[in-house]
């Protein structure tokens, strides 16, 4: 007989929280698959993996999924997941948050996070706009775009979450957009392998605000502007500065070996 | 006989928290309360424990949280301006039901105030200070053995109820040297949270066993379930339905509100006959204890009530006071955050009187007597 059932549902908590919160074409959900695929291929048991997550729309990942999970405050995913692993580090700690949740008011700790070192894999889906509370912008809408809080166009510049993790420390720093699932894949499983401090930024579009506000038309129409504006890191460097306007770097930026925090940490436990 | 020590009053809560079981610390340098950061740093990786020097109080708290969901018995200590950051995470505490110790040793505020200097200004940010209707156990030691006992008791509190515990200790008991004799080790009662007796499928992570306070698994050991801040049901899923949050929400007042009787903790002396009755707690509760015997030497029938629980506040205790003495003197360190506590549940039988000093000098023995003498008239 044919094995018909999807791996997903190993993982999913079928019991009570379906359907989930997020808007139809939402990336989120392509996320959630690619990261239960890639712990289904990792090896980890579902109850070795701890999945912790902020406050947004993809911060409401980990309810729907079949794990020790977690959904602290806003921006402080981080803390909570240091604390996890201190105490107890046989476990694999995921975190999961936003552009806003993580770099915004959690960008205190992100940055303390990726310098410690400590053994987290994080995960910040970037839709650059705060989707949940009705499409502001945040640290990583680009400059000029008209949003609720910005009705002028939005005077500041936004964070490179990567080169922000990159300069604070992490061992591992990466990037990929839902649109390219491949991409995903592999830097996902090469983050959860990692010891150390992990980030993969995550390019997923708000169909809901940030159509509206960043005149990116539809579903299709954003996943479409992910496959021409997301350039891997090596065809990126080939290209002028006028062709790299508004153009998203896609692939690794950092693959370092270093002791992580537990590592150092052990040598003071009597 | 247990061992006799000179002790500073954060270092003897250090000592309380690692009899207690603490195995794990999180915090960040704030005068007055930093020793305790210190002393943890240097102790708890002996005691095979963990401790982190985080970026600020709401990553403490955050991490202190996260570390007591793994199974370790957490703990932070800081002074104002940090407790203010951490109330966020003493909302999170609540609704999710964390067992966590958190130490506010208390100096001038409001803001940067005056960090050297003692008050006891956060009572009420004790009670109130995170958003939302919650309850709250607060406990205040006025002596370096109460530190000690008190830290103990603080985690046993926790991980019974399942809650954030409190301790607020001025900074004068927090700095004073005193010698104390600790108990014997093992002959200390260590209480441990509720853990689950059902297989993991059985397993209903935030169903009322009955006493209020369901049972709570460590992460990593086949129990998965979800943790929030948001209202939830049973099986820790959000919800916003009334016949579920309605329940929730009751539970967590309930759980602790079922045993006020048990958090009656207080020291009388000379009660019985007092005309006066003061009641303190912290550092003035040892100026009025001085206060108290020179009024008795001078024939003023007077006593005492040292409180230790602060909140939920003891009731029961200030009203059996009231009951039998007219005047009731409150001395405090801030500009009457107890008394009006107290004048809130009198019940007209007796005059209530405050005694306020906010200048960051202790309230002094012969401050209390003055005003003893002059309402003994």
């Amino acid at each position: 007989m044919i094995e018909t059932a999807h791996p997903i549902h190993k993982y999913l908590r079928s019991s009570k929280k379906f359907p989930h919160i997020w808007c139809p074409g939402c990336g989120v959900g392509i996320f959630e698959n690619a990261l239960i695929r890639a712990i289904d291929r990792s090896g980890y048991t579902r109850d070795d993996i701890v999945l912790v997550s902020g406050i947004g729309c993809s911060s409401r990942l980990p309810v729907y999924v079949d794990f020790n999970t977690i959904h602290t405050t806003h921006g402080r995913a981080l803390t909570f997941a240091t604390g996890i692993k201190l105490a107890n580090p046989r476990l694999k700690v995921i975190t999961i948050m936003g552009d806003g949740d993580a770099v915004s008011i959690g960008g205190n700790h992100f940055i303390h996070a990726a310098r410690r070192n400590v053994e987290i894999t994080s995960f910040i889906v970037n839709n650059q706009i705060y989707g949940m509370t009705g499409g502001q912008c945040s640290p990583t809408t680009p400059h000029g775009v008209v949003t609720p809080s910005s009705p002028y166009g939005n005077p500041e510049n936004s964070f490179d979450i990567c080169l922000l993790a990159e300069a604070a420390g992490a061992s591992f720093v990466a990037r990929s957009s839902v649109y390219h699932t491949p991409l995903l894949d592999k830097l996902i499983d090469r983050a959860l392998h990692k010891s150390g401090f992990s980030v993969v930024e995550v390019i997923s579009p708000c169909v809901t605000y940030g159509s509206r506000w960043m005149g990116l038309g539809s579903p299709v129409e954003m996943m479409m502007w992910q496959k021409e504006n997301c350039i891997h890191l090596d065809r990126i460097k080939g290209l002028d500065e006028q062709e790299r306007r508004g153009k998203i770097a896609i692939g690794i930026f950092t693959d370092k070996n270093k002791p992580s925090y537990s590592e150092e940490y052990a040598k003071f436990i009597g | 006989m247990g061992e006799r020590l000179l002790l500073q009053g954060n270092e003897a809560c250090v000592k309380g928290a690692l009899t207690a079981g603490c195995r794990f610390y999180a915090g960040y340098p704030i005068t007055p309360a930093s020793e305790i950061m210190e002393v943890m740093a240097r102790d708890l990786p002996k005691a095979g424990g963990a401790f982190i020097q985080m970026e600020d109080e709401i990553a403490s708290l955050g991490a202190v949280l996260g570390a007591s969901l793994a199974g370790a018995k957490a703990m932070t200590a800081t002074s104002g301006p940090g407790f203010s950051l951490m109330q966020e995470h003493i909302g999170y505490a609540c609704m999710a039901e964390i067992p966590c110790v958190i130490v506010d040793v208390m100096r001038g505020g409001p803001s940067t105030g005056l960090p050297t200097q003692g008050a006891q200004g956060d009572v009420m940010q004790a009670r109130w200070g995170t958003h939302g209707d919650h309850p709250i156990i607060v406990l205040a030691p006025s002596s370096v053995k109460d530190f000690f006992e008190l830290a103990v008791q603080a985690f046993n509190l926790a991980e019974r109820y399942r809650t954030p515990v409190i301790i607020l200790v001025d900074e004068a008991v927090a700095h004073v040297r005193e010698s104390v004799v600790l108990p014997d080790k093992g002959s200390t009662l260590i209480e441990d949270r509720p853990m689950p007796t059902v297989p993991p499928e059985w397993y209903i992570p935030y169903a009322d066993p009955g006493t209020g306070v369901p049972p709570m698994p460590k992460f990593g050991d086949g129990y998965r379930y979800n943790v929030t801040g948001l209202c939830h049901d049973v099986r820790g899923y959000p919800t916003t339905r009334k016949d579920e949050v309605d329940p929730l929400i009751k539970r967590l007042f309930s759980k602790i509100s079922k045993d006020v009787d048990h958090l009656q903790w207080c020291d009388t002396f000379l009660t019985d006959d007092a005309q006066v009755t003061v009641i303190a707690y912290g550092s003035v509760a040892r100026a009025a204890l001085q206060s108290v015997k020179r009024a008795r030497d001078k024939g003023l029938k007077v006593g005492l009530v040292t409180l230790k629980v602060l909140w939920p506040f003891m009731r029961q205790t200030v009203a059996r006071v009231m009951e039998g003495c007219p005047k009731i003197l409150v001395p405090e360190m801030n500009m009457g955050q107890i008394s009006r506590e107290v004048k809130r549940i009198n019940r007209g039988n007796c005059e209530v009187f405050a005694l306020n000093k906010v200048d960051g000098t202790l309230i002094t023995p012969r401050e209390i007597l003055q005003k003893l003498e002059e309402i003994s008239v």
